[in-house]
């Protein structure tokens, strides 16, 4: 059988056996917790409580500030010490509700859906809505609005975003393994909303165990579909992913709505399953510490807001000097300065690596090889993307496409030169969508 | 506080081939044709290849010191521009003539440019043809087991009988590099096994010039023939080993396509309407000049883009 997949891609070294096979276990926070009131794309959220307020675990302590905005909740039970800017993992500095933990882990009181078939539509996304779901797979954006599109009889896919591409992270793999269940019931929530549409879960053939058990799970479901896919990076990718499912193709200016798609990662519909069925809101979330610098790579389950140092601490610590930490897998994640961050929504992993082959390198002349171009996904020229971005020539950079990039770096991990490409495409994209937005 | 960690973009990882290796897989693709050479015409062909090969690094090496730049030799490319140019002479070359060929080559065609990446014409070619005009006779006097003589495609031209045998194993007269083509054919395979090359650019020039003989070769469907014109020569060597040059072809996989065509055609015409039987180099140096008209003309849809003339016309 021919895999689906899409053209172009890389494929890295996948690091996914240093925590693949490790059960995840619970964390239970001993510091203080942070929560950034910006965790999500759009507006940020608006704080509820005061300092010196007690709140409980599964309290909200900020309000969603507008439709585009989500709602942040409390994951532990304890006090509001501080609110004040702090840094996330992005490295953004980020006004923050500070909470310190009691230890009590009291909780607000969750209450259950007896029978989700029961609900309306409305009532789905307002549970998904209050319960501050968005995009986990890092983006962030709020869940509520993708559910929401203008005409839900034309969605046909529901895409499980199962693919986990990016190499060293094992969160969702765990969550595929450990809780199957949860992922097709959440994913049955979201197809009861959508008359017209199937729901694919796309996973990459080097998880051959979850593909195994969600057609297991799913044989006698007829709108469930178990897709298995190429492993190779950004098969996780949006578009990518789209692509290979459904054989449509998108670009930046359309929405997957547009292409009758709704594409939700797996620690997403888990979300989904715990705000709607559970009645929980978001709060804890599967949680990688890997790398090869990591004494006991594993995963853990957190509370959201959970600092990094302790949970590199869980993990055993260092076994040899990181000279790189990364929120994130190592294709797109987010370098860090040291782990004094907190965990957030969108926080998967903390990789700890012996080597920073980003910086090992010294940038040697383009010698127009082509490797980018054969590497890049969006079927663009990143060598010369990157020139233009070098001259400023934002005109001929938007010719070439260049706001199609979806920065997931396949061209300068591939590249023999040693260029910063995808750094330097972002910097220009970034540049150009500033200008568009001052005119 | 002190000990903050590097902080940069991702993505933070790296694939392992270099530049400096891919030279090296260059290389080691040359070799056999380079060892059928020495073994073909003799040890002075192997000293011209150390010289002419010594001359080109050491001409990258002086200029960036000149001019107070950092050493790139270690890269390798001069090491490959010396062994294809030295694979382009016939091994009587005068040694100095081989010297001038190195300094040309790297000096003028390529640092003078901007050094490796910046030139529009492959270095070697461009000596090549540099040398073939100013030194027409030693450049194209051919000594094949001690007698002067014409090469296959000459005698092909002039419409004598040619063995393709031994022009498929290489025991004929011609350039050092150029003669054998099952030894050029392996490192080809080598490069495309390594992932150096793939087969857009040397598979359409192959094509397109054997469709062209068919037209215009004057000999119908003569597969003899066409076998000769395909191993007689450069084209081989040229084919997969200086028309696949990164640097002066066309980094868009359909331009490649077009840059394989225009080579076929030209290296046709050059060969049967010209003067001269042999017509690779001045067919690839020409099609060098073209390759930014090319990647302009063909700088691929991206992903997901649909083609905008239908937007256009709705609206207004």
């Amino acid at each position: 059988m021919s895999l689906k997949t899409f053209k172009g891609g890389v494929h890295p070294y996948d690091g996914k056996d240093l925590s693949k096979d490790k059960p995840s276990t619970e964390y239970k926070p001993k510091g203080d917790l942070v929560f950034p009131l910006s965790q999500h794309i759009g507006a940020p959220a608006k704080a509820i409580v005061a300092v010196g307020d007690n709140v409980l675990l599964g309290q909200k302590i900020a309000e969603a500030n507008g439709f585009v905005s989500s709602p942040i909740f409390a994951s532990v039970s304890g006090t509001v010490k501080a609110i004040e800017p702090h840094r996330t993992p992005t490295g953004d500095m980020v006004e923050s509700i500070v909470i310190e933990n009691d230890g009590k882990y009291l909780d607000v009181g969750f209450h259950e859906t007896e029978d989700v078939t029961k609900l309306s539509n409305e009532e789905i996304i307002e549970k998904i809505k209050e319960s501050g779901v968005v995009g986990l797979g890092g983006a962030g954006f709020p869940t509520h609005v993708k559910l929401s599109p203008k005409d839900p009889a034309q969605i046909e896919y529901i895409i499980a975003n199962c693919a986990e591409c990016e190499p060293y992270l094992t969160s969702d793999y765990r969550r595929m393994v450990e809780n199957p269940e949860m992922l097709v019931e959440g994913m049955k929530i979201i197809l009861q909303m959508f008359p017209n549409a199937k729901g694919y879960f796309g996973i990459e053939d080097n998880k051959p165990d979850c593909i195994e058990k969600l057609s297991e799970l799913t044989k006698d479901e007829d709108r469930l579909i178990v897709v298995p896919l190429m492993t190779k990076y950004p098969q996780g990718g949006e578009r990518q992913l789209i692509k290979a499912v459904t054989g449509r193709e998108i670009n930046s200016k359309m929405l997957p709505a547009d292409a009758g798609c709704i594409v939700d990662n797996v620690e997403t519909i888990i979300a989904i399953y715990n705000a709607v069925k559970l009645g929980r809101p978001l709060t804890t979330g599967m949680f990688t510490v890997t790398g090869d610098a990591v004494k006991e790579p594993q995963n853990f389950r957190i509370c959201i807001g959970t600092s990094y140092e302790e949970l590199l601490e869980a993990a055993g610590g260092l076994k040899s000097p990181a000279k790189k930490m990364i929120s994130g897998g190592p294709m797109m994640g987010f370098a860090l300065m040291d782990t004094n961050v907190n965990s957030t929504k969108t926080s998967s992993s903390l990789l700890c690596l012996t080597e920073d082959e980003a910086s090992k390198y010294e940038e040697t002349a383009c010698i127009n090889c082509g490797r980018c171009v054969e590497a890049c996904p969006e079927n663009l020229i990143p060598s010369r993307l990157a020139d233009y971005s070098a001259h400023g020539q934002t005109e001929v950079f938007e010719e070439w496409y260049g706001m199609e990039c979806i920065e997931c770096g396949s061209c300068s991990y591939g590249c023999p030169a040693r260029r910063p490409l995808a750094q330097a495409i972002k910097t220009m994209k970034k540049d150009i969508l500033a200008a568009r937005r001052k005119k | 506080m002190s000990n903050l960690l590097n902080v940069t973009s991702a993505p933070h990882v790296r694939e392992k081939t270099d530049t400096q290796r891919i030279m090296l897989y260059v290389i080691i693709a040359l070799l056999p044709t380079t060892a059928f050479g020495v073994y073909n015409f003799g040890l002075r062909a192997l000293a011209l290849i150390l010289i002419t090969v010594a001359t080109c690094v050491a001409s990258e090496w002086c200029y960036e010191k000149l001019l107070h730049k950092k050493s790139t030799i270690k890269d390798l490319s001069a090491v490959v521009t010396g062994l294809l140019l030295a694979l382009n002479f016939p091994h009587t070359l005068p040694f100095w003539q081989a010297v001038l060929g190195g300094v040309f080559a790297i000096i003028v065609v390529k640092m003078l440019f901007g050094g490796l990446g910046q030139n529009f014409m492959n270095p070697a070619l461009g000596a090549r043809c540099f040398l073939l005009i100013s030194f027409a006779s030693t450049m194209n006097s051919f000594t094949y087991d001690g007698v002067t003589g014409a090469t296959p495609l000459t005698l092909l031209k002039q419409g004598e009988p040619v063995n393709t045998l031994s022009m498929l194993i290489g025991r004929t007269g011609g350039t050092i590099g150029e003669t054998s083509t099952i030894c050029i054919l392996i490192g080809a395979v080598i490069l495309i096994m390594l992932n150096v090359i793939d087969l857009r650019i040397p598979g359409t020039y192959i094509l397109t010039f054997a469709v062209f003989t068919l037209l215009f070769g004057g000999h119908g469907l003569d597969l003899n023939y066409l076998t000769a014109e395909l191993c007689g020569g450069g084209l081989m060597l040229g084919a997969f080993f200086m028309a696949t040059d990164y640097v002066t072809s066309p980094i868009t996989p359909n331009g490649k396509i077009i840059y394989g065509i225009i080579l076929g055609v030209l290296t046709g015409i050059f060969r049967f309407f010209g003067p001269a039987a042999e017509g690779v180099s001045y067919a690839i140096i020409f099609s060098n000049i073209l390759v930014p008209l090319i990647e302009k003309w063909t700088v691929p849809r991206a992903f997901g883009v649909v083609k905008q003339k239908k937007e256009k016309k709705e609206g207004k």
